[in-house]
């Protein structure tokens, strides 16, 4: 498998001959990848495919048995969950790891909030509420959403806004790759359409996007490549068109016979 | 009472802003914020009519004298309940404020009686408080103890032993004058001559307190840290907030108000005993489920615990003077604590409406 970006463009991020296992289940069998800037990479593949265990690996939450994981250049294998977000790569996870009792701009700072003076100790700084909110506000205006109201909880927000303040946080503190799971799967027709929109306008930012998604419209519709996993490796890559689906189909479902490309 | 108002004004602009497109789906939300509103005033509702009722019931309810010595009894509980919150808003519990109550006033009445040195003394019951505090959150972080029941509930037994012990199971007399002050002093209303009315300085001391922990919860960043781990550990974790550090932090807070809670208790017997804060725990944790902070964690504030506490003296006061058998209190309580819980449910269930209603308004 060719491993740069279909623009032939630098990959900003690699992943070398991953192997994963847990006990004697082999999660990634030797799984290769790479995703350049600006391009939006799907991930495709059944349950229990890899998937899952490729993007915790990716982010810091599994360590790889073997193999490599390369960010502009830069080995960060082996980095835990938060020196990986520090390199900039962010995962949004399906359950969006929200805060509930709290409103978009809290969501957004939670861990990294605004505050002064720099001479206390962190927790005993006070809040600068006012630029927290207003840089929030930005942000979530550059992806082109509109909030109903920034002072409410996001508990009382639709899934697509809250999805987008998700989404929004991974981008806002400069991340080179995103990685969205699933982001479409609890959401209404609309609301999709919303999150894919939001999904080009991260592309048009230059940010590298890895998307997960068990929707085949929705991948033909934003991603530049599809990766096809199967029992732990990746068995094709093609780009998803309407004229490459049954193959993509067939390589999610092992109709091929399950040999790796 | 500020930022409930806040938040009503939030949900009627939610309404506003996204009502406009689509016609038909507006009167539904905005019918469900107004309730919504309402209920998050439920307990500020249920204080409200309490005292109407008490007025209407009893002559001497509203008097001056009786007004002062609600706010008297309210004291001990409203500065537990502030501590309570916070590891409430943790999705925690603290079960030994009471014993630690009972435990830094005889340290701190040993210290008076031993060295008559007022400093010394105050210090002690502070000292005493926070370090029980400490050892509750070193327990659950440090000890990995399952539930925060578990540790508070060793200290509970622990510290209560511990004060009968050190206290020959006997009430210790006296106390140092600032803390007769600040437990039974009063600040008297005089205008024209004749003393009307009075104040009670412990009442001072809670509203002391209460700014302090407006302004801790949210001003700081530590304040803002406590209401994420409330509302989403593991995303607090994921956003690098120290967990640990953070749950340790808010058993110390509450144990450092048990500890302003023993003076109070001094000041107001003049005397330090043993058993002073039995079941005190209890009374602040009702204070806090009343006062409308969700048990589960995350949602409620100073305001709250405050509204809870006074709604459990108004209701005990009330229920002393209609000369009512002392025992209804506990039952009372009961049914205002069921009360409070189911509110807050139905809040809960209305929430979840009002956000699926916003997804196919959007």
């Amino acid at each position: 498998m060719n491993g740069a970006g279909m623009n032939g463009a630098a990959p900003v991020l690699e992943v070398r001959d991953a192997v994963k296992r847990f006990g004697a289940v082999t999660a990634l069998d030797g799984v290769s990848l790479s995703v350049a800037a600006g391009e939006v990479l799907a991930l495709l593949g059944d349950n229990g495919a890899g998937k899952s265990t490729l993007i915790k690996a990716i982010s810091g939450v599994h360590r790889l048995d073997d193999g490599s994981i390369v960010l502009d250049g830069e080995d960060i294998t082996g980095a835990n969950a938060m020196a990986v977000r520090a390199h900039g790569i962010e995962t949004v996870y399906q359950d969006l790891a929200l805060f509930d009792n709290l409103d978009p701009a809290a969501n957004f700072f939670a861990g990294r909030e605004l505050a002064g003076p720099r001479w206390l100790p962190r927790g005993l700084r006070v809040l600068r509420h006012r630029e927290m909110t207003d840089r929030t506000h930005e942000l979530i205006d550059r992806l082109q959403v509109s909030l109903p109201d920034y002072a409410a909880n996001v508990a009382l927000m639709s899934g697509g806004q809250r999805q987008a303040v998700a989404v929004a946080r991974a981008v806002a503190f400069s991340s080179k790759v995103v990685i969205l799971d699933e982001p479409t799967a609890a959401l209404g027709l609309r609301e999709s359409a919303r999150v894919l929109d939001l999904v080009r306008r991260l592309r048009a930012d230059g940010v590298a996007v890895i998307l997960i998604s068990h929707s085949m419209d929705h991948v033909m519709d934003v991603a530049d490549r599809a990766i096809v996993m199967r029992r732990g490796r990746a068995v094709g890559e093609a780009v998803p068109t309407a004229a490459n689906q049954a193959q993509l189909v067939s390589w999610i479902v092992g109709l091929d016979g399950g040999r790796a490309v | 009472m500020v930022a409930i108002e806040a938040r009503e004004a939030d949900l009627d602009a939610t309404v506003m802003s996204s009502g406009g497109e689509v016609t038909h789906h507006t009167a539904a939300p905005r019918w469900m914020t107004a309730v919504l509103a309402g209920m998050r005033l439920g307990p500020v509702i249920i204080l409200i009519l309490l005292v109407a009722v008490l007025s209407v019931a009893s002559d001497v309810f509203l008097s001056f004298e009786n007004v002062g010595n609600v706010l008297k009894q309210s004291a001990v509980i409203s500065v537990l309940a502030m501590g309570q919150l916070l590891v409430i808003v943790t999705r925690g519990i603290d079960l030994s404020v009471g014993s630690n109550l009972s435990l830094s006033a005889v340290v701190a009445g040993i210290v008076w009686r031993d060295t008559g040195s007022a400093t010394l003394s105050v210090l002690a019951a502070l000292a005493t408080g926070t370090t029980v505090g400490l050892v509750n959150g070193g327990l659950l972080v440090v000890g990995r103890l399952p539930h925060p029941f578990i540790p508070t509930l060793a200290t509970l037994t622990a510290a209560s032993g511990l004060a009968l012990y050190l206290a020959d199971s006997k009430t210790i007399q006296g106390a140092p004058p600032i803390v007769e002050t600040i437990g039974a002093g009063r600040i008297e209303w005089v205008p024209g001559g004749g003393a009307i009315g009075w104040f009670p300085v412990a009442t001072v001391v809670v509203v002391a307190v209460a700014v302090v922990m407006v302004l801790v919860t949210r001003g700081l960043v530590w304040g803002r840290w406590i209401y994420a781990v409330g509302g989403n550990p593991e995303a607090a974790v994921r956003n690098g907030i120290s967990v640990p550090s953070v749950l340790v932090s808010v058993y110390v807070m509450c144990g450092l108000l048990a500890g302003v809670a023993a003076l109070l208790t001094m000041g107001k017997g003049h005397a330090a005993s043993p058993t002073s804060g039995a079941l005190a725990e209890l009374d602040a944790i009702a204070a806090v489920i009343i006062g409308g902070a969700s048990f589960l964690g995350g949602r409620g504030g100073v305001a709250n615990a405050l509204t809870g506490a006074l709604v459990i003296a108004v209701m005990r006061n009330g229920l002393n003077l209609l000369g009512i058998d002392p025992n209804w209190q506990y039952i009372a309580t009961g049914a205002v604590i069921v009360l409070a819980v189911e509110l807050d449910v139905l809040r809960g269930h209305l929430e979840r409406r009002f956000r699926s209603l916003q997804a196919a308004m959007s």
